[in-house]
């Protein structure tokens, strides 16, 4: 990731003589950016860490942090069920974009005529820039029981599949979603794989399977584990997929922590509880991904 | 990722990047050839054909949503004749310009708010080392990780904790925080590829550093500002979830006008809607690439 490398260090600096001046520029160019920061992201970041302390808040409720009943919730078993179901979710839509995503990356960066490598990969991941609702809503029309999908199954003489409001609407909902992501960061980790090796590899007789596994998968693991985590966190925080796509079956935690808010059963601490244990799993995750990482650079 | 003490019979120099092989298309092509017979002359055809499968599959929705605005009949998934009616219905219906109204105006003063913020951010994150700016710098990019169910579930608590009244311009206020982070990552992509010493001339030539940020240092940014710029305009553009969390009483923005009519079913006015708003990032999306392209062609 770019925000480990350090920056080079200017010359500038020591050219400065006055130790107040020492301050201004520090000062203007990260002040602004500081303070905004702290107030729209630290400060609510610990005023939530504060409110998921408080059982059963109602507003007027004066706030007196005292207990872990809104963590303790989340054990419940119906509200285990939807965090088991989310990561199950993300797990697999992360598995399916893995199997897809690889072969199309694969492709771009070795296989495709290297002057059409940049427009191939742009026109992949081109989508991304349409709005993530209106792709969403388009999967409606495809897969709703009078939809594209069922017509043209119909003309062929299959029965009517019912995949709307179904966790296998979402899991094609998020896979469609995050697969450009997935390409991107595969690509740009294939596109730095030495292919001499995997012409020295067959030319020393293995199985293009074996050099597969013995070369291209180890080589390509960081982008293969970065991709995924992108994938993985993006899936496990969506909202728009799984309730567009998934019905009332298909409660997921993103769903859960809406609902504490701007749904019918309102409880602002267990909302907050669980957007706590959102972040620290996101962070601890990526704190995972950035150490192994830098290992792995520094070997 | 050099290679470990590996044999390279094929090459007498060592392993080049792809990028500049692609500028020397004689030197590559028998390469890529010989790899090609050797051990993926089966393996092409299947990935190939499953790229343009994959293709296929990111097109398809935004295809589908197309030839369905034109749709006479949008409730049957069958093609029951060419019709522009639900354009003609879109275009007088006043919620949904108020809407992109509120949206356009939150994308802007995001947009302008973070360029400042985040260009100098970028620059005095290069330029100084301080204690705690590695925490400065991962709190800084927070928002690119952090699912945006969690920020907006922030911002709403922390807002009504100080009993802020929400309006359009809470909404800004919270798409600043993401869209800075964005447009820093890309400035800051930039200023490592910058000769330093153009503005360290300048300095010693007697200008104020003011004037050598703003005259020599800023022109050389902007393409990477512009880039950042374009990037966090469609990503506020989009967002709905923090814009629903933090938007007051009649700051309905266009996503979240979107998602109320979408949550009921299909509405033949929303196809409409989704292949003009389409259009236009395409348009933008291809003016940033333009711009992007340019920027990393440049520097070289």
């Amino acid at each position: 990731m770019a925000v480990s490398s350090p920056p080079p260090k200017s010359d500038l600096q020591s050219s400065e003589p006055r130790p107040l001046s020492r301050w201004v520029g520090p000062l203007v160019l990260l002040g602004p950016s500081g303070l905004w920061l702290l107030f729209l992201l630290v400060l609510p970041v610990l005023v939530i860490f504060e409110l998921s302390l408080v059982p059963n808040i109602r507003p007027g409720d004066v706030v007196n942090p005292s207990s872990l009943a809104n963590y303790w919730l989340t054990f419940n078993p119906i509200n285990l069920n939807v965090i088991v179901r989310s990561v199950g979710l993300a797990v697999s839509t992360t598995l399916l974009c893995l199997a897809l995503g690889f072969p199309v990356a694969y492709w771009i960066a070795i296989l495709a005529p290297a002057r059409h490598r940049n427009l191939l990969l742009l026109g992949f991941i081109l989508p991304l820039w349409t709005s993530s609702l209106l792709r969403t809503y388009a999967w409606i029309t495809i897969l709703r029981p009078t939809g594209v999908l069922n017509s043209v199954l119909g003309s062929i003489g299959i029965p009517p599949l019912e995949i709307l409001n179904t966790t296998t609407a979402v899991t094609i909902g998020m896979s469609y979603s995050f697969l450009p992501y997935m390409v991107l960061i595969l690509y740009s980790s294939l596109e730095k794989l030495d292919t001499s090796l995997l012409e020295a590899s067959a030319d020393l007789g293995a199985a293009p399977l074996q050099t597969f596994w013995k070369i291209t998968v180890p080589q390509s693991l960081p982008g293969i584990a970065a991709g995924s985590l992108l994938v993985f966190i993006s899936s496990l925080g969506d909202f728009i997929d799984p309730e567009l796509l998934g019905g009332a079956s298909s409660m997921t935690a993103a769903r859960l922590i809406y609902n504490q808010f701007l749904g019918q059963t309102q409880n602002w601490g267990f909302g907050s509880a669980l957007s706590m244990i959102l972040i620290l799993a996101v962070s601890i995750a990526i704190a995972l991904l950035l150490k192994y990482g830098d290992r792995d650079a520094h070997r | 990722m050099t290679p470990p003490d590996l044999p390279n019979p094929s090459r007498p120099s060592p392993p080049e990047s792809t990028a500049e092989s692609a500028a020397e298309p004689a030197d590559f092509l028998p390469d890529e050839s010989i790899a090609m017979a050797r051990s993926f002359k089966l393996n092409l055809s299947w990935q190939a054909i499953f790229s343009i499968v994959m293709f296929a599959f990111m097109y398809l929705p935004i295809l589908v949503l197309t030839v369905y605005s034109l749709n006479e009949s949008p409730y049957s998934a069958n093609w029951e004749g060419f019709t522009l009616e639900w354009y003609e219905r879109l275009l007088q219906d006043r919620r949904v310009f108020f809407a992109l109204r509120n949206s356009l105006t939150v994308a802007s003063c995001a947009v302008l708010i973070s360029a400042v913020l985040g260009t100098l951010m970028a620059v005095g994150l290069a330029r100084y080392r301080f204690p705690g700016k590695k925490l400065f710098l991962g709190i800084s990019y927070l928002p690119l990780i952090v699912p945006d169910i969690a920020m907006a579930v922030a911002t709403l608590v922390f807002l009504a904790a100080v009993g802020f009244p929400l309006s359009l311009g809470t909404i800004i206020a919270a798409h600043v925080v993401f869209c800075l982070a964005y447009i820093a990552i890309v400035v800051s992509t930039r200023l490592a590829d910058l000769d330093q010493n153009l503005e360290e001339a300048a300095l010693d030539l007697g200008a104020t550093p003011v004037q050598a940020f703003l005259q020599v240092l800023l022109p050389q940014l902007t393409p990477g500002i512009i880039s950042g710029c374009l990037l966090a305009f469609v990503l506020s553009m989009d967002d709905f979830l923090i814009a629903s969390f933090t938007a007051g009483a009649g700051a309905t923005t266009l996503p979240m006008e979107i998602f109320s009519r979408i949550r009921t079913g299909v509405r033949p006015d929303i196809n409409a809607l989704s292949v003009i708003l389409i259009s236009a990032s395409a348009l933008l999306a291809s003016v940033a690439e333009y711009l992007r392209y340019k920027n990393e062609a440049k520097p070289q």
